[in-house]
């Protein structure tokens, strides 16, 4: 457990100290700022677009941040060779992979943290109050990002940076499209496609489940069903991704 | 010529490796050990067994787009001793760091085994009692010095007052107590060396590994670590430790191996690798007398008079027996007997074009 901990925090010291974590942040906060005078633009629906356009911009640096740094940490302990010392001392692969995941959650948990600060602050300060749905909306984009970031580790624990970034970030993306992807493989007539576009929905990870944004933003109900389905579902699919994961960084040779 | 001018003649890495003045009855002790094969005589320090033992150790890697297959290591089988210094050298690319990668279990052997304190290697508790320090290393750069030990003896689960005893123990010995709070990219190549050993020694361990220890330092740094080196065997400890710094290796260690292309090639005691390759011997006489001298001169290859003393060289073992006798006869004094090896290089680069 001490293993765990001792590893997870010295990446976070790690990620805390990486300059790409400062530029990304500063532009998402640049980006909820800049909402207030995009929402000028439009008659009567500022508040929504204030929501709209800060909850996707804690979501899209968030995925850049978790892609970036997530990836630049497990590789470049690979690759310069730091993961010798650790792995050459009591610690097995799995206590290296799940502490390396658990300091990079840390990193989230502090950068969604600040974003949603400057994002809730700037709502208060136009709206005099919180809609506590915004939370529940906050809160499965972190899901959501746990789970990005468990893919670009595992992405990472056999490939390159710059593949790693395209695989994960192509994941992302077409992970927002599963449900279409299915609709699409069911309406092609092709059996082929069909059995195929049904394996990736069910493989792939289906993001748009964290996705209430737009529910949130046009005040439509959330129930805590639905949100405490999603977080099961998102804690699943990270219990699942680090596991290969674990399977494949216990066979490999670092050579 | 005064009599010290003669050991001037002899070169002074001789001097500092092998001038060993023996009497002839130590000799023929040292040809006994040698016989007994299982337990090996370690520099003096008793019988031991094996810490490190690979059997019929072999490693394959697949290389490039085809796959290709590469054999790193062939059917090696390796002992390294308790309490014993072993230099494991060969050129770059024998494989020398694919075997202690092996040992640290981040690489895995295609056939054969390695048993390390009688336990397996996949077993990762016997990395408790380990210590690592890989090829020109690069650290955390932005921790300090204290830092990153502190990590490294977490990973031990150890105390908080353990840590910071042994930390504070580490840096003295690593002489680096006053970079203790500067980042390590303010390090230069030997401090980084240093901290990186400091690092491998955290646990206390009773085996380091440590692969290419001296490379790229300066003779100051090089001697830095070969002194902890040798303070580690004084407590006790066991090191191996590779590298292509042959000078190192005759000055520090107990036995040595060679590999080369992925086999060893040969191993043992660095003296008694050497022993069967004297190239000469030279003994210093005095008070031979002009009749013993006369004697002296019709075995000896040279022999070269200094007011009392004789210095005579011979180039065999009989010859020598035949000197020492006539010695005693005209009851002259026998100063000293110095075999002159070859050298650790000569024999590598035999090895080396051997194959």
């Amino acid at each position: 457990m001490m293993r765990i901990k001792a590893i997870a925090i010295n990446t976070f010291r790690e990620a805390i100290r990486d300059k790409i974590l400062y530029s990304l942040l500063f532009f998402a906060l640049l980006m909820i700022g800049a909402s207030i005078f995009l929402g000028t633009l439009t008659i009567g629906e500022q508040m929504k677009i204030v929501k709209d356009v800060g909850l996707a911009a804690i979501s899209l640096f968030g995925v850049l941040i978790a892609v970036f740094v997530g990836i630049g940490l497990v590789y470049k302990e690979i690759d310069k060779r730091t993961i010798y010392n650790i792995l050459s001392k009591p610690v097995s692969r799995p206590v290296f992979l799940l502490g390396k995941y658990l300091g990079l959650v840390l990193t989230l948990i502090i950068e969604v943290a600040l974003m949603s600060g400057v994002f809730l602050l700037t709502v208060f300060l136009m709206e005099h109050s919180i809609d506590p749905s915004l939370l529940k909306a906050v809160l499965l984009i972190f899901f959501e990002l746990m789970v990005v970031t468990a893919i670009a580790i595992l992405f990472s624990s056999f490939s390159t940076p710059v593949l790693s970034g395209m695989f994960t970030l192509g994941i992302y993306v077409i992970g927002h499209m599963t449900a279409d992807l299915k609709l699409f493989g069911a309406k092609s007539g092709s059996g082929i496609a069909k059995a195929v576009t049904e394996i990736l929905y069910y493989i792939l990870p289906n993001f748009e489940n964290f996705n209430i944004k737009g529910k949130v933003v046009h005040q439509i109900p959330v129930g805590w069903e639905y949100i405490s389905l999603s977080m099961a579902y998102g804690f699943m699919y990270i219990l699942g991704i680090l596991f290969v994961s674990v399977v494949i960084l216990q066979r490999r040779d670092f050579k | 010529m005064k009599v010290s001018s003669f050991r001037f003649q002899i070169p002074v890495k001789q001097l500092e490796h092998h001038a060993i003045v023996m009497a002839p009855d130590t000799r023929n002790l040292e040809s006994k050990r040698k016989k007994s094969h299982f337990w090996t005589h370690n520099g003096g320090r008793g019988l031991s067994m094996a810490l490190i033992e690979t059997k019929n150790l072999s490693k394959e890697f697949r290389v490039g787009f085809r796959m290709k297959r590469v054999l790193a290591l062939d059917d090696l089988n390796l002992e390294v001793e308790k309490g014993e210094i072993f230099g494991y050298i060969g050129p770059n690319g024998a494989g020398k760091t694919t075997t202690l990668k092996v040992i640290m279990g981040l690489i895995y052997p295609t056939s054969g085994n390695v048993k390390i304190f009688s336990k397996d290697v996949s077993d990762i508790n016997v990395r408790a009692e380990m210590g690592f320090l890989p090829e020109s290393p690069y650290f955390y750069d932005y921790l300090t010095a204290k830092e990153f030990l502190d990590f490294y003896a977490q990973l031990f689960s150890l105390k908080k007052k353990e840590r910071t005893k042994r930390i504070e123990e580490l840096l003295d010995m690593v002489d680096l107590r006053k970079a203790k709070d500067v980042q390590l990219r303010k390090f230069s190549r030997g401090m980084l060396q240093r901290i990186g050993l400091a690092q491998a020694l955290i646990n206390d361990p009773q085996l380091v590994v440590l692969d290419e220890p001296m490379s790229g330092l300066d003779p100051v740094g090089r001697s830095k670590i070969r002194n902890i080196i040798l303070r580690l065997r004084d407590q006790g400890k066991t090191v191996f430790f590779s590298t292509h710094i042959l000078s190192d290796v005759e000055m520090i260690c107990d036995r040595v191996g060679i590999l080369v292309g992925g086999k060893l090639r040969a191993s043992g005691n660095l003296h008694e690798l050497l022993e069967d390759r004297i190239r000469s011997i030279e003994i210093t006489a005095s008070r031979l007398g002009d009749k013993g001298i006369e004697q002296v001169q019709r075995i000896a290859k040279r022999t070269t008079i200094r007011d009392e003393r004789v210095l005579i060289t011979v180039d065999k073992k009989e010859d020598e027996q035949e000197v020492l006798r006539i010695i005693r006869k005209n009851k002259g004094e026998l100063i000293s007997l110095i075999p002159q090896r070859e050298s650790l290089e000569d024999l590598f680069m035999e090895e080396l074009l051997s194959v």
